[in-house]
């Protein structure tokens, strides 16, 4: 199968490690993956701060980048739903940007059911080996998508050596919610106490989290407390599992 | 409606450093989440339930006009009187008015968030009416000159603790903290006050348009005192919540108590049609139905009309991670909560208080996915937001940084541009790969967190200089 991946600004940036866990991935399970270099962001923080004029300018530029590909896949559920959620309503006016809006809507994937759903890899027949205690965080936007917490979980448990820690109040919002961390400051961060309070009960070494806005929450408060946990991507701990990179001490190149 | 000279940084800061309530809303909320989930699992296709809630609700909000006639038509058939008012003002001069022509003086109320959003106690005060609460959380909530804040649990912030000492300090009884002696408490209380009143006023979860019946669902069986005893009852109820036959109450009565507190049922479920008939024991002589919009118009006849689906049950509060840490009080409105951030500037959109609400919310979707009318809250505030802007009520910093950032990542060249520098910024305050103080808007991110560094090549970097092959 033939994918391009869609990086998102934040992997790009921050977790240059996730895109390349999530190529030498995909690759390893038969994929051909490309890069289309013209991306850049998908509007998300404009759009959702009320900024629709600068939101919909970004999303005309990503709908061009990606117009060529068949199949896009990316690491964060957030910018998968905002093309798939909200590029319909930023473009409602506009017939043929809505056109194409919904055709890139159609063929984008977030990576985890991408991985489950539509290339169906069947990781149980993979040599997966790790070590270590891990839990896992859902990430808000998965709602929006219909993911589950359980397909990431399933994928965790499937690795041998590792020990699955269930994280309480999985679901809960660590407090990111983009300009929320900034405009409501106090609040955000009682929500990101709350949930590095319930990663440390679990004892687990290993977090994933698998969008970039939780990571930079949760691991800049656990850096600021002196907590040593590891964060990484689903994609970043299979690729591990099997080989195809080395365990790094950050989830970052 | 909304609370006046609300301070939001204040009241956040209280409620955050209020350590019985952060406690309450930490244990209780989940609780009640989980049993509330498998409330509604119960139902077997909750799904489907959810849809054909909505469909009905979409059904009665797209023929409002209808419904109400029918409604209106039906309940003065039986017996009834209906008031139309236009806006709070109107209704409590309507209600007072009511209670001056049948000579009313002592009042019993069930809860009722329509009232509240009216003001409706203090003019039944003026007007010479006692009013008390019936229901024991508004009951308690009265006696301490408090204000509820949850739409269903109105005294959920209020221990049982506190409670025992304002029944000893109010009501003269002796200190207790069970929650059973407490409640016997204010059932002898109440007792008398019900035997004694001339007037009840409730709300209503629903009004049947079919049948012109009201319906009111308790599980302390103050409803059935309150429309039963007195000899005048006044129903007040938010226009929207007309629905077309009794056959849909069924659906949305299984739904909603299973959404607000994972019961199949409450206890006491009263079906209200005209009042006491020849021959019939109890009821009121005269039935009163006050219909309010009170702006729920322009919610109609604009982009967020969904929330007029609202059915009150509080579900969105109780899953809400914003709810969870800042309680009720500090939303500063009436209705508070996700439901409460969506509506209350529709509705009162003179009010600056109602620029701070949508940004109450971090936009993570929970309240959606427990909604049993699938009410697109997170769509509705990002609306909201918009209009903010629109509007240009938003601070001048986001008014320069929104655009500036966006001008820079528009292009590959100038994105990659912003990337270089803006590490090379960052790097003057890192240390060891993380910043530990920035100044301006970024300093309330470094309050309590560090800042990572970009990364020293970028994705894109790694891509390019390996020809992609990323080996």
């Amino acid at each position: 199968m033939k994918v391009s991946l869609f990086a998102t600004c934040l992997t790009d940036t921050f977790l240059p490690r996730v895109g390349v866990a999530m190529v030498r991935l995909l690759r390893h399970l038969g994929c051909e993956v490309d890069f289309p270099r013209g991306q850049t962001c998908c509007g998300q923080p404009q759009f959702n701060s009320g900024f629709h004029g600068e939101a919909l300018d970004l999303a005309a530029g990503l709908i061009e980048a990606l117009a060529a590909s068949d199949v896009v896949v990316s690491p964060s559920a957030s910018c998968v739903a905002m093309i798939c959620e909200y590029y319909e309503q930023l473009f409602s006016e506009e017939a043929e940007m809505l056109a194409k809006a919904r055709a890139l809507a159609g063929k984008t994937h977030e990576v985890s059911d991408f991985l489950t759903g539509i290339l169906q890899a069947d990781f149980s027949t993979l040599p997966l080996r790790a070590a270590g205690k891990v839990t896992y965080h859902f990430a808000c936007h998965g709602r929006g998508l219909g993911l589950e917490a359980e397909t990431t979980v399933d994928l965790i448990q499937k690795i041998d050596g590792i020990e699955y820690v269930p994280l309480a109040n999985q679901e809960q919002c660590c407090g990111f919610g983009g300009t929320f961390a900034v405009k409501m400051a106090p609040i955000s961060d009682g929500l990101v106490a709350d949930k590095v309070a319930c990663i440390v009960a679990t004892g687990a070494d290993t977090v994933v989290v698998n969008d970039g806005g939780c990571w930079i929450n949760i691991a800049g408060y656990c850096h600021r407390q002196g907590i040593a946990v590891r964060f990484v991507h689903i994609v970043e701990l299979l690729a591990e599992a099997l080989g195809l990179m080395e365990p790094a001490a950050e989830g970052r190149a | 409606m909304i609370h006046p000279g609300h301070d939001y940084p204040q009241a956040i800061a209280k409620a955050l450093d209020d350590a019985s309530l952060q406690k309450i809303l930490a244990t209780y909320l989940p609780q009640r989440c989980e049993r509330t989930r498998q409330g509604v699992e119960a139902l077997g296709d909750p799904e489907a339930f959810r849809d054909l809630a909505k469909q009905i609700k979409d059904y009665s909000i797209a023929h409002l006009d209808e419904m109400l006639e029918e409604l209106a038509e039906q309940f003065e058939a039986r017996g009834g009187v209906v008031h139309w008012a236009r806006d709070a003002a109107e209704a409590r001069q309507v209600i007072t008015d009511i209670a001056r022509q049948h000579g009313c003086r002592r009042c019993i109320k069930t809860k009722s968030m329509v009232t509240e959003e009216i003001e409706l106690n203090p003019a039944l005060e003026a007007a010479g009416v006692v009013a008390l609460e019936t229901d024991l959380g508004e009951f308690i909530v009265q006696l301490a000159e408090d204000r509820p804040s949850h739409i269903v649990t109105p005294m959920i912030h209020i221990t049982r603790q506190k409670v025992g000492r304002l029944f000893q300090e109010k009501l003269g009884a002796d200190y207790t903290e069970s929650p059973e002696a407490l409640t016997q408490i204010a059932r002898r209380y109440l007792r008398d006050k019900f035997q004694q009143a001339d007037l009840g006023i409730t709300g209503a979860n629903f009004a049947v348009a079919q049948t012109g019946t009201l319906c009111l669902i308790t599980n302390e069986g103050n409803g059935r005192m309150v429309t039963a005893l007195p000899r005048v009852h006044i129903a007040l109820m938010g226009m929207e919540k007309v629905i077309p036959r009794t056959v849909d109450l069924a659906v949305m009565l299984k739904l909603f108590t299973r959404s607000a507190m994972g019961s199949p049922i409450t206890v006491y479920t009263n079906l209200i049609t005209g009042p006491r008939q020849p021959g019939q024991l109890d009821g009121p002589e005269h039935l009163h139905l006050v219909l309010l919009d009170n702006g729920r118009s322009r919610l109609l006849s604009g982009p967020y009309a969904d929330t007029l689906d609202c059915l009150r049950c509080g579900a969105c509060l109780n899953v809400c991670p914003v709810y969870r840490k800042i309680g009720g009080h500090a939303y500063g409105s009436v209705y508070t909560g996700p439901i409460g951030v969506a509506v209350t500037p529709v509705l009162m959109p003179e009010d600056p208080a109602t620029q701070v609400m949508p940004d109450l919310c971090t936009l993570c979707g929970a309240c959606l996915e427990a909604c049993p009318v699938k009410i697109d809250i997170p769509r509705n505030l990002i609306g909201l937001r918009q209009e903010s802007v629109a509007k240009k009520k938003v601070p001048w910093v986001y008014r320069l940084l929104m655009p500036t950032w966006a001008w820079f990542y528009r292009r590959p060249g100038r994105y990659r541009f912003s990337q270089r520098w803006g590490r090379r910024l960052l790097c003057l305050l890192a240390r060891k790969g993380w910043v530990r103080w920035l100044p301006g808007l970024g300093a309330k991110w470094t309050a309590s967190r560090d800042l990572p560094l970009p990364a020293s090549k970028t994705f894109s970097d790694l891509w390019d200089e390996s020809d992609g092959t990323l080996t």
